[in-house]
């Protein structure tokens, strides 16, 4: 909340510099945003009188002026501004001043007419954005005096951050109470004296729903002329405050708002059918607001109605129908304390929030209402005249929120905040915060006032004894615990291992939005519905991610739009797969991915420019795999859409499904914004982050024999297969198979592939014979013969 | 005389062979066995036997200088060939090495890491949850009932009324405590959600929060930790002040600025003691135990700490600004 730092100096001054008064607000937990200047840097404007004003001989839209500033002399001004007339007071930057933006003013001739000074708008002054014409001055304004001083422009507008607790601060009352603690000062409230009614004009009031409203105070003031102005200083009060004049009724409502914190409300009265009930809405019943926009009304919702219809929504915003208007006569004054469960919620189920709803659904003070209707009451008839009713008042007493009695223990007190605060300083600060206190044997119990409905519980006691003694008053100390050893399950293996190899393999980790473009994703994986948000940033924001990809491939295409020819990414995270029987109806999937585009290597003298395949990615997640120490890895060939059917595998182990990796099917490049052919890899953590506990074997003493086979096979027989087949074949001597070669080409019959094959044969017991080893050999070749038709190259 | 003839005859040999070849052939010249040494050495016997031994001393004498000649003449030779191939083998030693040189982390995670080592060290166990979250985790059992103002302030990405993005990890918070009892340290690191995008906002962004329950934890210690870990984050001595605020999971609150370089305060976390509701909520008994918590946004952080000035590069992934962070 906004507010001038003059007002709140009119309730409560203490001797501190607006910068230190903003520090002090803000340790105190009112949080400052800013202290900004009321207007521009400027000198040398004085109050003047236009007392002469004719026409410009050489220029139409030019006025000659003759100005009085309180010297003998009259000052010749031209003047270009519509409203600028005999008689006004004005605001006149006098030769030798100097305006917003160094700008001086000097002597000059404007179309052949001498000009000794400027008459100013409030934009000219920095002011305000308001440029329609000059500024015109009350017509008592003493001429001659400086402008700053006459306007007390030396102000600040303080911006307040407020928290959701502090609700008694959204007033300069409020605040004004905070300082005065702060600074064990009095504050002084203005005046506020009962208006006499001068007619018995007054419309009954009934409170319907009493928890909800259970007091509502209304008033008539008949008579009242909306067309009046607002005098010049409530207009600049409001304006400090960020918030412009409209008429001068919502200006002395939104003042004493400001001023107190307690929101009001003004009806027009003759569209007031019989008395006020303030009762819950009729479910679907239609209101039209102020803002013109029509609501249909949850029976939820709290209403001000007449004998026939409802009239505004309780303390969130007025109707139209019953709103005053520059025609208005005859006006219903509403003050009343709606209960904060009544109304939080409320405003924002109808997409509204107003200074009302605000204030509302925080709480506002319930004994305010009278005081302020008073106050409201002498401002309008101060401006817009009109004859006062008697105000009427309906409140249900056992509904009023009763002031909390909060007992605080000193020894929890003591245990929370870590140090003793002296008994006599607690009790000062709560007596200073308005509570009635009571000391006893365990501490005190406190009364709280009013206005502070956050008080509740003993926590807020304490908070408020901590946050008044100040929190860098409280000493620094390092946390005393058990020292209880963590455990660390070593068949875990952390995910940070995982990406650490990575690293070293010269991926750079990316982290990418977890809420990607649907048809990207629906395109790449139709098995999947997308999780969509309702309400995203955009809607190429909305979509879930049921897989990393999106988000990978979406970085890849950047980096490749940025010429980066050698691209290799990975990410963790989650994915999220949408699952009735899964908590919140998704599946959350801890995950592992990465790409690899462009280049196999980064450009060096020494290497070949190769751009990445499959074996780069399935090289890595071999790698990745290779850290949990588990046998039984296998690839098989694979489909996915989004993958090219021919170079898709997913990966298993121990014949469980855990990922898939592959090229990016062609199809959709285009549409990706990638170029060349990108490979993609995706692991569930869950199932690689389990390792396997060494189990250790004895080392042979004896010789390691290698023999060197090759073979012929048809093209589509997989290697895979044939490897895993040849190390399960039974040949209990083979520690080693390593494949060295894949050969087609001339000597190869076409549609057949040679493999060469190394056998490391050894025996933990002994040296093996010539024949031992021969018949393993022969083992091996005979049943790849059997099984995959393979024949033997001599 | 004839013997010394001899000698600087193959001398002379020996140092005009230029290579082992050469110096073999003088080798068998001399002392082959048809050599001029080995034919002087058999030609002893027409000696008389006086006569014999002293002219046999004199000739293994000369034999002995010419065998050393001819190893000093090879181990030159041999080194003057390890020399050529040495010079001829030369390289550019300056030229780039065969390598693949390693990425980096993001520098999200890896201020992750380093928060999690300063707490790690101190017996905070890490913790993870889920991120599409339920209305409890995220806002009831924290003490944010439904239409409390402060859910407004959050942004929520919802998903419906009781499904949302989360909005903060504090609901790793309450998972945990429902599933362990104290003395309990976490931290629980992880990205979050806000309906929010400009400069300054994005719509996800990382948090890591932290946790301590025992039966004795005070403001005092709360202020204590969160000190020294900024101080040791940043590795300077920085002024630290805890300004009070509002969170309706802790009570008192405070949220903590650091000063910045250009002598503005900068907030960097929120903290605060844990709300007697909260422990309620999992059933620990306030009266028992008392904790505190904190929560501090990650990519504020990493930007303090490596002058990064727009926080949308973190999620861009441009390799430019991802290799910086070796």
């Amino acid at each position: 909340m906004k507010i001038s730092e003059q007002w709140l100096r009119e309730w409560v001054n203490p001797s501190l510099s607006t910068n230190e008064l903003s520090e002090q607000l803000s340790m105190a937990g009112l949080e400052v945003d800013e202290a900004a200047p009321v207007a521009g840097d400027f000198k040398g404007v004085l109050v003047g009188e236009v007392v002469e004003c004719g026409q410009h001989p050489n220029a139409d839209k030019l006025r000659v002026t003759k100005v009085s500033v309180g010297g003998e002399e009259l000052l010749d001004i031209v003047c270009g501004a519509p409203n600028c007339r005999q008689g006004i007071k004005v605001a006149v930057a006098v030769v030798g001043a100097v305006l917003p933006g160094n700008f001086k003013i000097k002597k000059a001739k404007l179309r052949g007419e001498p000009s000794m000074g400027m008459l100013c708008s409030f934009s000219e002054l920095g002011i305000s954005d308001d440029h329609d014409g000059i500024i015109e001055l009350p017509a008592d304004a003493p001429v001659g005096a400086d402008i700053r001083e006459y306007l007390k422009l030396d102000d600040s507008s303080i911006d307040i951050d407020l928290t959701p607790n502090r609700a008694d601060c959204l007033g300069i009352r409020g605040i004004a109470r905070e300082v005065g603690v702060l600074n064990n000062l009095d504050v002084c409230e203005p005046q506020v004296d009962d208006v006499e009614p001068l007619t018995d004009v007054k419309r009954d009031v009934t409170l319907a729903a009493p928890q909800a409203c259970p007091r509502y105070l209304g008033r008539v003031v008949s008579n009242v002329n909306v067309k009046a102005e607002s005098p010049l200083w409530l207009k600049e009060k409001l304006r400090r405050s960020g918030i412009r004049s409209i008429d001068p009724i919502v200006d002395v409502t939104n003042f004493v708002l400001l001023e107190w914190g307690q929101p009001m409300h003004a009806f027009d009265l003759n569209s007031i059918e019989g008395g006020i009930t303030v009762r819950m809405a009729e479910q679907g019943e239609s209101l039209t607001l102020l803002d013109e926009n029509t609501v249909e009304l949850n029976d939820n919702t709290l209403v001000i109605a007449d004998d026939n219809k409802a009239l505004a929504m309780a303390g969130v915003f007025g109707g139209l129908h019953s709103g005053v208007t520059l025609d208005t006569n005859d006006i219903l004054l509403e003050s009343a304390f709606f209960s904060p469960d009544a109304i939080m919620g409320r405003a924002r189920q109808y997409g509204l929030h107003t200074d009302a709803s605000h204030r509302y659904e925080r709480g506002v003070d319930p004994q305010l209402q009278r005081q302020v209707m008073e106050r409201a009451t002498a401002l309008i008839i101060n401006i817009c005249g009109g004859e006062p009713g008697p105000v009427v008042e309906a409140v249900d007493n056992a509904s009023l929120p009763k002031p909390a009695s909060v007992t605080l223990r000193r020894a929890r007190l003591h245990k929370v905040l870590g140090i003793a605060v002296d008994d006599n300083k607690v009790s000062e600060i709560l007596r200073r915060l308005g509570m009635d206190v009571t000391e006893s044997q365990e501490g005190w119990t406190a009364d709280a006032p009013s206005y502070r409905f956050d008080l509740a519980i003993e926590e807020d006691l304490i908070e408020e004894v901590a946050r008044v003694y100040g929190y860098n008053n409280i000493p620094n100390e390092a946390p005393v615990a058990a020292l209880n050893m963590l455990p660390a399950s070593e068949g875990t293996l952390p995910v940070s291992t995982l990406k650490a190899l990575l690293v070293d393999r010269g991926f750079n980790e990316a982290i990418t939005y977890s809420f990607v473009d649907p048809k990207v994703q629906d395109a790449l994986f139709p098995e999947h519905k997308s999780l969509v948000l309702p309400h995203p940033i955009a809607s190429d924001m909305s979509a879930m991610r049921v897989s990393l990809w999106p988000g990978l491939l979406g970085a890849a295409a950047h980096n490749q739009k940025r010429q980066q020819a050698h691209i290799r990414l990975f990410e963790t995270g989650l994915r999220f797969i949408a699952d009735p029987a899964a908590p919140s109806g998704v599946s959350q999937q801890n995950v592992i991915g990465g790409i690899l585009a462009g280049r196999r290597i980064q450009e060096h003298w020494d290497g070949t420019d190769v751009p990445v395949d499959f074996y780069d990615v399935k090289g890595e997640v071999e790698a990745l795999l290779s850290l949990t120490g588990k046998q039984n890895v296998t690839f098989e060939k694979a489909q996915h859409h989004a993958l090219h059917p021919g170079m898709t595998a997913k990966v298993l182990i121990d014949g469980e499904e855990v990922g898939l990796l592959g090229a990016v099917h062609p199809q959709f490049t285009k549409m990706l914004g990638v170029s060349g052919r990108p490979f993609l890899f995706e692991l569930d953590l869950s199932a690689i982050t389990g390792r396997k506990l060494p189990d250790a074997l004895p080392v042979s003493k004896y010789p390691a024999n290698r023999r060197d086979i090759a073979v012929t096979v048809k093209d589509e027989v997989s290697v895979g297969a044939l490897l895993s087949f040849v190390e399960k074949v039974g040949v209990n001597q083979l520690v080693g198979l390593n494949l060295f070669d894949v050969y087609k080409g001339k000597g190869i019959e076409p549609g057949y592939k040679s493999l060469a094959l190394s056998l490391i044969l050894q025996d933990p017991e002994k040296t093996l014979e010539e024949t031992e080893i021969q018949q393993a050999v022969d083992t091996a070749v005979k049943s790849l013969e059997t099984k995959f038709g393979a024949a033997l190259r001599e | 005389m004839e013997l010394d003839s001899i000698i600087s005859q193959a001398k002379g040999q020996i140092d005009a062979a230029e290579d082992a070849a050469t110096l073999d052939q003088v080798r068998v010249e001399f002392m082959g066995k048809k050599g001029k040494l080995t034919d002087m050495l058999k030609g002893l016997g027409k000696l008389s036997a006086e006569e014999r031994p002293a002219a046999g001393q004199k000739i293994n004498q000369a034999k002995q200088q010419i065998q050393q000649a001819i190893a000093a003449k090879g181990d030159a030779l041999r080194e003057a060939e390890m020399n050529a191939q040495l010079a001829e083998e030369a390289i550019d030693v300056t030229l780039p090495g065969r390598t693949v040189l390693p990425g980096n982390l993001h520098p999200v995670s890896r201020t992750i890491a380093r928060i999690e080592s300063f707490f790690g060290e101190l017996g905070f166990a890490v913790k993870t949850g889920p991120e599409v979250e339920d209305g409890f985790h995220n806002f009831d059992a924290l003490n944010i009932p439904a239409n409390h103002p402060a859910r407004a302030d959050h942004d929520t990405f919802y998903f419906n009324p009781d499904v949302m993005l989360r909005t903060q990890t504090s609901g790793v918070q309450i998972r945990t405590m429902e599933a362990e009892a104290p003395p309990l340290r976490i931290i629980s690191p992880g990205r979050v959600y806000r309906n929010d995008y400009d400069q300054t906002h994005t719509p996800m962004f990382h948090q890591v929060e932290g946790l301590m329950v025992d039966k004795n934890v005070s403001f005092t210690e709360l202020k204590g930790i969160l000190h020294d870990f900024l101080n040791h984050f940043f590795e300077e001595s920085l002024q630290v002040r805890f300004r009070p605020s509002y969170f309706p999971f802790t009570e008192p609150s405070a949220e903590v600025d650091v000063m910045g370089k250009n002598g503005q305060w900068l907030e960097v976390l929120g903290c605060g003691m844990v709300h007697p509701n909260v422990l309620k909520a999992v059933n620990i008994d306030p009266e028992e135990y008392t904790g505190f918590a904190f929560g501090m946004g990650v990519e504020r952080l990493t930007m303090l700490r490596y002058g990064v000035t727009d926080l949308r590069a973190f999620f861009e992934n441009d390799l430019r600004f991802l290799k910086q962070f070796k």
